[in-house]
């Protein structure tokens, strides 16, 4: 049994009011509210035990090692991945693909290859891909999207050419919500010997994710999505990758032996960890997975798909409200545009009414260009909503709609 | 009325709505009834950078050499912050614009209760008003 009311006692920041109305955060796609347990972590970790990790051979330093080791661990089984050594930790979604994109694409891309990714991606997954076509001479393929918001997964095969280098695709749409099929995903571009790398920013928190059955090369997520700090993310790749990939920054803890000569690297996982990481956040993300394993991924998804039906049911009921994504597999975000409404119009009012939701581009200008529109209103729910947070937004929109009409 | 006066009526409208919807709602009638821009001045050379929505803003001067603003925006509460500038700026000779302060925006509280980016926009709009100023003044 799923008892919302005690799980949104785990979120103090969830009880308050902004404007005088009750808060209602619907903006879990641009980051999600911590459980306390983690606000605990991270306040232990900087009152109790805090040490550099990897350098002192003193009781701080020593504890706040084995606690950074053993949250890479707790990674690994999160997501699945056959070794800890592969668990990267990094600054987020962002750096981790940027990693890949310099590391891999110093060694793997030349003049004249060419780069496959999806019309539904973040920027994050686009801008680092064109910096390093720009880099090497490479080009940006694109696969693109229906209607509904899904991949057209027919056109891989003739998108797939010998020059492909990579395949970088998200596991769940930002802006449309859709979860796409990665492990076909895999399985087609390994047939062809092309890598391919997950952007698991929107997935990771709501689907269960296994890398291992998923068969990806790369799967890099954000902390602060998945109930954990900022500024810690997640850079999974496998062995036979990162082995021979080149480090991408240097500094200090990624090397083994360092003359004026020449500089010996770490092996793995280190060599990818140049200078001091944030290990407090690692840690911290640490116990917000453990929150969320004992909460239960299935019955978070449960939950989660009880509310997008329902949501989803309750914005149908609003006039002229045309909802973008329609996946048939989707998680609980819904992004939409009510008749000519501009969505900033809409946003700054539903924000006085106490509702958090992100209006824009949702940083995926290219899948905006798709449906000829400059933006949407996105609603983002995760497990911590209620249905009456859906009522509230329903109808806030019905009072907002009767104002600016 | 000059400039000064203006403002100290607008923030007087405002001090009887002490809910922020009923300030938007005004901001909306003021939007809806925001007079057309001649639809020669609704191109890109108009549009104004850094708002989130388009804004379009065009400045000319009357026989009297006072100052002519006409604007328009795709979004309802942006136009209703621009018929705010007009109803303030226009009709002014550009020498008063040029040297007129924007302190009835903090006073009725608009620009803590934008969102950075559209505080970011209504400074653009601002900023472009005045350069307008500058511009027709050195043409006079
Ligand atoms: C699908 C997707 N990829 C990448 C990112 C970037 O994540 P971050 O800003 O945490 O690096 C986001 C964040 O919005 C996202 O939704």
């Amino acid at each position: 049994m799923f008892d919302i009311q005690k799980i949104r006692k785990d979120f103090p920041i969830l009880d308050q009011q902004v404007y005088g109305k009750p808060l209602v955060y619907l903006d879990n796609g641009a980051t999600t509210q911590k459980p306390q347990v983690v606000l605990e972590t991270l306040e232990r970790l900087y009152d109790r035990e805090n040490g550099n990790v990897h350098r002192g051979g003193h009781h701080l330093s020593v504890i706040t090692t084995e606690h950074y080791e053993a949250a890479r661990e707790t990674v690994r089984q999160f997501i699945h991945a056959a070794h800890t050594h592969e668990i990267i930790f990094t600054h987020g979604t962002t750096s981790s693909i940027n990693a890949v994109a310099f590391s891999f694409g110093e060694k793997y891309v030349r003049a004249g290859d060419e780069i496959l990714v999806t019309e539904m991606e973040h920027h994050a997954n686009i801008v680092p891909w064109q910096m390093l076509c720009e880099r090497k001479g490479a080009s940006l393929k694109v696969i693109p999207i229906n209607e509904a918001g899904e991949l057209r997964l027919e056109t891989l095969e003739t998108l797939i050419t010998e020059k492909t280098r990579l395949l970088a695709v998200t596991q769940v749409s930002n802006v449309l919500g859709t979860v796409n099929p990665v492990k076909e995903i895999v399985e087609i571009a390994h047939r062809h010997d092309v890598p391919v790398l997950v952007d698991g920013a929107q997935g990771i928190q709501h689907e269960i994710t296994d890398v291992t059955d998923m068969d990806c090369d790369f799967y890099v997520f954000s902390g602060h999505k998945i109930y954990g700090p900022t500024g810690i993310g997640v850079l999974y790749g496998k062995e036979k990758w990162l082995e021979v990939m080149p480090p991408y920054q240097g500094g200090g803890d990624m090397i083994k032996k360092v003359t004026f000569e020449k500089t010996v690297y770490e092996d793995l996982p280190l060599k990818f960890e140049a200078g001091t990481m944030n290990y407090i956040g690692a840690i911290g993300l640490a116990a917000a997975l453990d929150y969320l394993r004992d909460l239960g991924l299935e019955n978070i998804m449960a939950w989660e798909q009880e509310l997008l039906d329902y949501a989803t049911a309750r914005l149908k009921e609003v006039p002229e409200l045309k909802i973008y994504g329609n996946a048939s597999h989707k998680t609980a975000i819904l992004s939409f545009l009510i008749g000519d409404l501009h969505h900033s119009d809409v946003g700054t009012l539903l924000d006085k009414l106490g509702v958090a939701v992100r209006t824009g581009h949702h940083c995926a200008q290219p899948l905006c260009d798709h449906y000829g529109i400059a933006g949407t209103v996105r609603a983002s729910f995760t497990f911590y909503n209620t249905k009456e947070e859906a009522d509230r937004l329903f109808n806030s929109l019905l009072r907002i709609i009767e104002m600016l009409k | 009325m000059s400039i000064q006066d203006i403002q100290e009526e607008i923030v007087e409208e405002f001090s009887v709505y002490d809910d922020w919807m009923d300030k938007y709602n005004y901001l909306i009638e003021l939007g809806k009834d925001l007079p057309p821009i001649d639809p020669k001045y609704k191109t890109d050379q108009y549009l104004i950078e850094g708002c989130t929505s388009r804004v379009w803003l065009h400045a000319g001067l009357d026989r009297e050499g006072k100052m002519v603003l006409t604007a328009d925006s795709d979004a309802i509460i942006t136009r209703g912050i621009i018929a705010l500038l007009i109803r303030v700026f226009s009709g002014h000779t550009p020498e008063e614009v040029k040297n007129a302060d924007t302190a009835f925006l903090d006073r009725i509280g608009l620009q803590e209760h934008l969102s950075p980016t559209r505080a970011n926009g209504l400074a653009s709009m601002v900023r472009q008003i005045r350069m307008y100023a500058v511009a027709l003044s050195a043409q006079k």
